[in-house]
């Protein structure tokens, strides 16, 4: 990896806003292919910050700003893609089902989702079905994200899915929450379940096979 | 100042479990525990029970009538639920909460001006999560519009603008301090509280921010706060607010909490 890769790898982990553009920009005059610059700079600075979290070794507000250091390079890398490397590795909808308007988990998923390259569309919260299966049919995603944080939402989460199923939409649904757990989203026919970001991460790239 | 004990919800583990096993002990204890502690209220949720909610709230607030003189606080989202517990609360009660989805409006209101209780107003709608200081006073000034119009006096009325985590907004606190200085100001009579747990969410050494923003809270104007007043250090922050405004005149409720070993 050049040197410059792992500086801006780096700059993601700790969070150094204000340096990451001037990275990039100097790795793009170095003539580094913009698609190495994603990965293995900025995608794989995310993986390491969802490792991080997950052991607990820092605190969301750290993640937030690394993800937004990896949003500002992305955005001084991105024009330069070729257009069959801009396609993302996937689109996921996320959102909470009808009756939960907590959406800070959720946010903080849609977040690591989007620094592990896969296009994201945030439906926002309290969701009907008939709203999720509209918006699959008008977006077609490879993957629904289902978050609920109150045990009083979770029976609508099961409708949801079954709402789904029924009408043969071909769409993965995985689902977290803090009130959600593995055998709730086998029981409910979900194709899985994360306990956190990092693992609706690594459910993500299984599900859509990248 | 008045204080909701907030210990008695299911969301806690050891909650949950008493109302599963109908432990009348842990659960007269955590309400007795809280009375001591100062509290004017005490809070009763069962709403992590999805199917059996209403009987579990019933035999929590008998439980803790039976342990204690205080008022309860019937915290529930459900209107139906509130109206079949009524009938059971020995003490004029106050109901937690409404907000300004109508189903939550029409359900509660009339019963809140009929008993003539206390009622928690939420400064949220079917479709907003108010996240800045305006939002949440116009949620305020809906919450006071309905609420007179029921015929509910605003002595009556406890505004929680809500709080939202700091973690993932940074000027979450400050719309809520600045909201509660706002809704003071603006509608004479009003009270306004707050829970505190949320805006630690996701930071080290949740307690900390859980009480530095109570007393920030406490200097613009808040006179009504959901807490754990079994919380030493907690319990200490407030009273030294208190006395810091200048509600507490020449600080001897203060001087009596340090005697009796409740400053932290």
């Amino acid at each position: 990896m050049s040197d410059t890769i792992q500086q801006i790898k780096d700059a993601v982990i700790t969070r150094q806003r204000t340096e990451i553009q001037g990275l990039v920009t100097r790795a793009i005059e170095e003539e580094i292919d913009p698609k190495s610059i994603i990965d293995q700079g900025l995608i794989a600075a995310m993986d390491v910050i969802g490792k991080q979290f997950s052991d607990s070794e820092i605190f969301v507000p750290e993640m937030l700003v690394s993800a937004l250091t990896m949003k500002l390079g992305l955005e001084t890398v991105k024009p330069l893609l070729k257009a069959e490397e801009s396609e993302p590795r996937g689109t996921i909808i996320v959102g909470t089902v009808k009756g939960d308007i907590h959406d800070i988990g959720k946010n903080i998923v849609k977040m690591m989702l989007e620094g592990a390259g896969f296009e994201v569309v945030d439906l926002g919260v309290d969701l009907t079905v008939e709203k999720l299966i509209e918006q699959i049919e008008a977006i077609g995603p490879d993957i629904l994200g289902l978050s609920a944080l109150l045990t009083t939402a979770m029976p609508e989460m099961k409708r949801a899915v079954q709402e789904l199923r029924a009408k043969g939409l071909e769409v993965k649904v995985m689902v977290g929450g803090a009130p959600v757990t593995d055998s709730f989203a086998e029981e409910i026919g979900a194709d899985g379940y994360g306990a956190d970001a990092t693992e609706a991460v690594v459910l993500a790239r299984q599900l859509i096979g990248v | 100042m008045l204080i909701v004990a907030e210990r008695i919800n299911s969301s806690r583990k050891s909650i949950a479990r008493a109302l599963e096993t109908n432990d009348i002990n842990f659960i007269q204890a955590e309400a007795s525990s809280q009375a001591e502690a100062g509290a004017d209220y005490i809070d009763v949720n069962a709403g992590t029970f999805i199917n059996d909610e209403l009987d579990r709230l019933k035999w929590a607030v008998e439980v803790v009538q039976e342990a204690v003189d205080l008022p309860l606080c019937i915290d529930s989202p459900d209107p139906a639920v509130i109206g079949a517990v009524f009938p059971l609360v020995k003490r004029s009660p106050m109901i937690n909460s409404i907000t300004l989805e109508p189903l939550r409006l029409e359900g509660i209101l009339p019963l809140v001006a009929e008993h003539g209780t206390k009622v928690i107003g939420l400064c949220q709608s079917e479709d907003t999560m108010a996240e800045t200081a305006e939002e949440k006073l116009r949620l305020a000034s809906q919450l006071v519009e309905r609420v007179m119009k029921a015929g509910i006096p605003l002595d009556n009325l406890y505004i929680d603008p809500l709080v939202y985590p700091l973690a993932t907004n940074p000027q979450s606190a400050l719309a809520t301090i600045e909201a509660i200085g706002r809704i003071m100001e603006e509608f004479h009579g009003v009270h306004t509280i707050c829970g505190l747990t949320n805006i630690s969410y996701g930071l080290p050494k949740r307690k900390l921010i859980n009480r530095t923003f109570l007393v920030t809270a406490i200097s613009r104007g808040l006179d009504a706060v959901i807490l754990d007043p079994t919380d030493n250090h907690l319990f200490g922050a407030l009273k030294a607010a208190l006395a810091l405004i200048s509600k507490d005149e020449y600080c001897i409720d203060y001087i009596g909490a340090f005697r009796e070993g409740r400053l932290g």
